[in-house]
Parts: C-alpha cells; structure tokens; sequence
C-alpha cells in the first residue's frame, strides 16, 4: 500500500482509508488488464474457484457486509435468500444505474477500475451459482460502458470469463446493459423488468423478492457496484481482518460522495463510523465556504431525510445513550437510522445559510415527480402535487396553509406503494416540514388564503 | 425519408441480441440504442423494424420508447446537450448554465413541456434538455454534449466550440 502513489492535487485525505478506491486517481494506474494483474489481479478469483460457493457465501456473511446501493441490506444474508431447492437457473445483477441524486462513486470504479468489479462479479457468481450476469449501467455512462465491455473481453482472453474458468469447471458470462435515463431503473425491481425489455415497474414483493423470483422469474442477486467490489476483498484479506474495519455491525469502508456548500466537494473512502459528521465536513471537505453557516444536510442521498443545523439527536442504548448534535453524528448507518435519517448511498449534500429551504425542497420535489414510474396513484399524483405546491412557494404563490397540504400529500403516499420510491418521494417534504416549517411558511403569502391561483402565474418559474 | 438499417449496425444488432440468451425480449433497449445513435431519434419505422427484428408487436417496443426519457421520437440537434439540474448542480449554477448555454447558441424553450423536453437551435447545430442527476455532484454544473461528458463547465464558449 504504501508504494501507491496518486496524482498531484488528488492525494486521498490523511483521514481516508482507501480499499475499492485505492487504484482511483493513482499516478501510473490505468484500467487495462496487464495493469490489474500485475498487482495480483484475479488471484482473489482463482482462490474463491478453489473454495466451495457455499464457504465464499460465509465468509461475506462473516465480514457483515452491508449493502452499499441504499438499503444497507447484509450481503450474504442476501444471497442465503436463494431457496435452497432451487433447479432453476441463478443470475446475477450488478446495480450500476447510479442515479441517486448526490451519489458518484460507482462512476470513478468503471472508468479506472473495471477489472475490480469484474473479479468482485465473478467471485459473487461462483458464490451464488450464477452462470449468467449483467451489468444494469445508467445510459448516460457511455464511456463507462465501453469501458466495461472492453474489461470483459480482456477477461474472456485470460480465461477470466467464459467456459470452464481457470480449469475449474465454472463458466460464466457478463454482459453490459445500458439503462435508459429512469432513476426507477435503480430499484432493483423495476432494473429486472427493464432488463427483461419493458417498462421499468417495480414489482411487489412479496412475492417478487428478487433472490426468490427475479430476473426470468428466477432467483437473482442485485448488488451495488461497490458492494461487489468489497467482495473481492474480504476473499483477499479474510472476513475476520476485513470486518477490523469500520465498527460492528457496520463494517469496512464506504465512500462518502459530498457535494454542495463545502470547500472541497468529493468522494472519500473511509471506515465505517470512524468519522463524524463535523470531521467529516470540517476536516476533510475543508469546511464550509467563508462567512457562512451550517443550514441543513441531507446525509445519505435525496431520499434521505434532511437533518437540521442545531437539533440533537438521541444515539446510542442504554447506559450509552446519548444526546448529540449534527456535527457529532457518526458516518455509519446505525447512527444515521438512529438520528432518524439513513446512510443511504453514501451521497451527503451539504446545504448553507446562503439557500433557501423552499428552493432546495422544490428542486428535490421536482425530482420525484419527474421520475415515478406512475403505477401506483399516491405517487404518480402525490409526487406531482408537491412538486406544483411547492413551485408556487417558490414563486410567491403559494399560502400558508398549502404547507398543510403539502404535509399531507407526503404523508399519504409512504407505506401505500408499491416500491420504496414512495418513502423516497415523500420524505424530503415530510423532513423539511418537520425541521424547517416556519421558513417554507414564511415563503407564503397569507393574502393568498383561499385565493385560487392560476396555473400560468407560476408555471413560468417551474423547473422543465 | 426511407429508413434502412446499414449491413454493419445490423451485424452489430445482430451481436447484441446473443447477449440474451434466455429472452430476445430483453434486447429491446440495446437495439433501441444502437437505432437511436444512428438516426438520431427514434422513428415509428424504427419501433416497427426493432419489433420484427425481436418478434414482439410493436405497441411493446412503442411502450418503451415512451416510457424511457433516454429514448426520443424527434430529430434532436446535430449535437444533443442534457444539462444536470437536480440539487447540487442546481447549487453550483446549472441553471444558470442552460440559460447561458440557450443565449449564445439562440434555443427557446419556451415551448419545452414534459412530453416534449428537447429545444433544438434555429441553425439545427446544437438541441438542449435537463437531465436528471448524472452521478457527478461533486463537480457541477455537469453536461453531457452527445457521449462527451463536461465537469464544472463556466466558459460556455470554449464548450460550444468544440461542437463545429
Ligand atoms: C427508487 C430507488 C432507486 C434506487 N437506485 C439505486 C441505484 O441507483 N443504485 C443502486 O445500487 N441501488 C439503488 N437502489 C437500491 C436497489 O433497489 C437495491 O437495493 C440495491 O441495488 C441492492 O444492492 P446492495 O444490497 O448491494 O446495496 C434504489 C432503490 C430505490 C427504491
Ligand atoms: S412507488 Fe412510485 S415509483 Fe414505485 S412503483 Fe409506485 S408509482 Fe412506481
Ligand atoms: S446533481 Fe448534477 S450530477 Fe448529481
């Protein structure tokens, strides 16, 4: 480790732990294959073949990797989800439709560390008997993409992929699968039926668990690209060293993607739960830009609920429960649940005294009601609804009590849907109520009351 | 227009659909691709010929062209341009940069709506559209021009010259 050099200006933080980013911006790294293996590229692969699946499982089960796509869902205990009767073909999905507002670490794997994820793919199929693998990557990758494709057909030359891999019986083919510009394609549901040519709607579950019935309605495993990735590591390391990382029950690295107000906005490998938020904010993002405050952040992707400068939160149980503020809160998702928001896909948005709280809501509302899939009616119509109230608050044409409106639209659609995008659509306005009511009511106009507003009067300022 | 598909793009269609084993079904949005980076768009020939090359009727290939906002029915620009506008490029000026951007290349939009986001300029060089968050936050304002991705764009200049 110590030997890798990285490119002037884009050294990792002194606080960073690098794992599957320890090959990104590295001076004289490129992702072809003669430079992955000559750092013992697919050594890790080679060993897993001569292991059986089932021991590959319990070691990922044992290290307690969680999930890094979202949901924070333990890895192995996901793939132990195939019924073990199981005759039908098994397939595997890399979820690589990065589409999360505020996440972007997926995309710098692809582009300058395509093999890791390819022996992360292989390892997982070998784990899980799948013969058969895609890689569901957003459309607007194309470099990353062929980048991929590239990576794949090295790895067919080397006997990486294809038939009887390494001599051990195990065949194995990857494909890549362009999305099509739909956030819903990320919801691993709604990428199955995109992969099988439809519409992308999510499926209900039960009874479409993906391990159970998924792709083909076959069993089929979706993991994260940085999910995949750690695999490869826990093989190399072993799931006892690996999981000396991060705390218990959040364990490893993850990377942090940071974006909005701070100095230095980008990505950061680090242990689980080893920084806080304010270290997090202050030490390695440089802090936030000069002569201005902490607003808000929103910890773990758009979906996740805003936490406001100023509140404290209750962590911890027991004897060691705790109040604290935002800057202390812990980066690992026990922590981020316990402050009643998520870890999520490790995108923080960081958010000063210079926005406006309603303008911030509305472009995130905007978001959601540009991309629900519209099968189910509380989010199709609910998500437009918040979008077009708070369009009028932005606009000056909205009145306090539309704020009460907007409350209860979020809070009827969560829990009515099919898929989690509905608790993705209806948190940030239920979240921004709760924290931050009296300045979205302060953007309202009390003459308006009962004032019916026309359409044109604020369609003009909406974000098209 | 007569719409013909080259020998060579078919081969490569061709290809494709092997990556499919179990389902050609499933080819619909690789084939759509590959129609799309062609013609520029996708026309009623094009989901007609996507249809029979994948024995599916048409109205399933129609129902994807619909759905996906990746896939449009018009002629874009000689150059398509998606600018970010979700949250953090919003912060960083994306907004500011699709106005910018529409200035100096002479795009209205004002006629832009849901159904039909693209504005393409009056001299048919560049198109222009929002897009959704395109996972790079960290370096906004972000933009895609055809395949070629732009980080932390200010000098809109220097961007459209690239773009004969
Ligand atoms: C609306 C929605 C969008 C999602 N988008 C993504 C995404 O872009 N990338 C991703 O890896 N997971 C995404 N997920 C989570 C996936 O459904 C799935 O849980 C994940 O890919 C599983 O991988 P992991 O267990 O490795 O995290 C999304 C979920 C929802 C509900
Ligand atoms: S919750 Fe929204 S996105 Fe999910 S299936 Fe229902 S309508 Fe589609
Ligand atoms: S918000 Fe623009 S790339 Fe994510």
């Amino acid at each position: 480790m110590s030997s890798v050099i990285y490119k002037e200006g884009r050294e990792p933080h002194p606080r960073e732990h690098r794992v599957v980013f320890k090959n990104v911006d590295r001076e004289g790294w490129d992702p072809s294959m003669e430079r992955y293996v000559s750092e013992g590229g697919y050594d890790q692969l080679k060993k897993a073949l001569t292991l059986k699946p089932g021991e590959v499982t319990d070691e990922v089960k044992k290290a307690g990797l969680r999930g890094r796509g979202g949901a924070g869902f333990p890895a192995g205990v996901k793939w132990g989800f195939i019924p073990p009767t199981n005759e039908k073909p098994v397939y595997l999905i890399c979820n690589a439709d990065e589409s999360e507002p505020g996440t972007f670490k997926d995309r710098y794997i692809i582009h300058q560390d395509p093999h890791q994820l390819i022996e992360g793919m292989a390892i997982s199929c070998f784990a899980v008997g799948a013969k058969l693998a895609y890689i569901y990557i957003r459309e607007e990758f194309p470099e990353g993409a062929a980048i991929l494709e590239t990576a794949i057909e090295e790895a067919h030359k080397k006997g990486f992929l294809g038939k009887d891999i390494q001599g051990s019986g195990f065949d194995l083919e990857i494909y890549v699968h362009r999305g099509a510009g739909a956030y819903i394609c990320g919801e691993e549901t709604g990428l199955i039926e995109s992969l099988e040519g439809k519409r992308p709607y999510p499926r209900i579950k039960p009874p479409y668990f993906p391990a159970a019935m998924g792709l083909y309605l076959c069993p089929t495993i979706v993991n994260n690209v940085e999910t995949l990735c750690h695999v490869k590591h826990i093989m190399e390391i072993g799931s006892e060293a690996w999981s000396q990382t991060g705390k218990p029950n959040n364990t490893g690295t993850r990377i942090l993607c940071v974006s909005g107000d701070v100095k230095k906005p980008g990505y950061y490998e680090v242990q689980v739960g080893h920084v806080t938020m304010g270290e997090l904010i202050n030490d390695i993002c440089g802090g936030l830009k000069d002569g201005r405050e902490l607003k808000a952040v929103i910890p773990g992707g758009s979906s996740a609920k805003v936490l406001r400068a100023g509140e404290t939160f209750k962590i911890g149980r027991g004897d060691d429960e705790k109040e604290i503020s935002i800057w202390d809160i812990p980066m690992d998702f026990d922590s981020l649940a316990a402050c009643g928001s998520m870890a999520g896909s490790g995108g923080v948005i960081v958010i000063d005294d210079s926005r406006s709280i309603s303008w911030v809501l509305n472009n995130i509302n905007n978001f959601y009601a540009h991309e629900s899939c519209g099968q189910c009616t509380p989010c199709r119509e609910g998500s437009l609804w918040m979008k077009k109230i708070t369009d009028r608050v932005v606009a000056g044409k909205a009145s306090p009590s539309d704020i009460d409106t907007l409350d209860s639209v979020a809070r009827n659609i969560d829990g009515r849907t099919i898929c989690a995008f509905g608790e993705a659509s209806s948190w940030p306005t239920e979240s921004f109520i709760d924290k931050f009511r009296d300045e979205l009511v302060a953007d309202t106009n009390p003459e308006l009351e009962g004032v019916v507003v026309n359409a044109e009067t604020f369609t003009a300022s909406a974000n098209l | 227009m007569s719409f013909e598909v080259p020998t060579d793009l078919e081969k490569e269609i061709d290809e494709r659909i092997t990556h499919y084993p179990v389902s050609k079904r499933s080819a619909v949005l690789p084939v759509l691709h590959a129609l799309q980076h062609h013609f520029g768009f996708l026309s009623e020939e094009a989901v007609e010929w996507t249809a029979a090359k994948l024995e599916l009727e048409p109205i399933k290939v129609l129902e994807v062209v619909t759905f996906y906002p990746g896939f449009r029915q018009e002629a874009p620009g000689k150059y398509h341009i998606r600018v970010c506008r979700t949250l953090s490029c919003a912060m960083a000026g994306s907004y500011e940069l699709m106005e910018n951007i529409c200035d100096k290349t002479g795009i209205d939009r004002s006629g832009v709506t849901h159904h039909n986001p693209i504005a393409v300029s009056p001299d048919g060089r560049f198109s222009i559209e929002f897009a959704e968050c395109l996972a790079s936050c960290g370096t906004g304002p972000v933009c895609l021009v055809e395949d070629d991705f732009h980080e932390a764009v200010s000098d809109v200049d220097s961007l459209l010259s690239q773009y004969p």
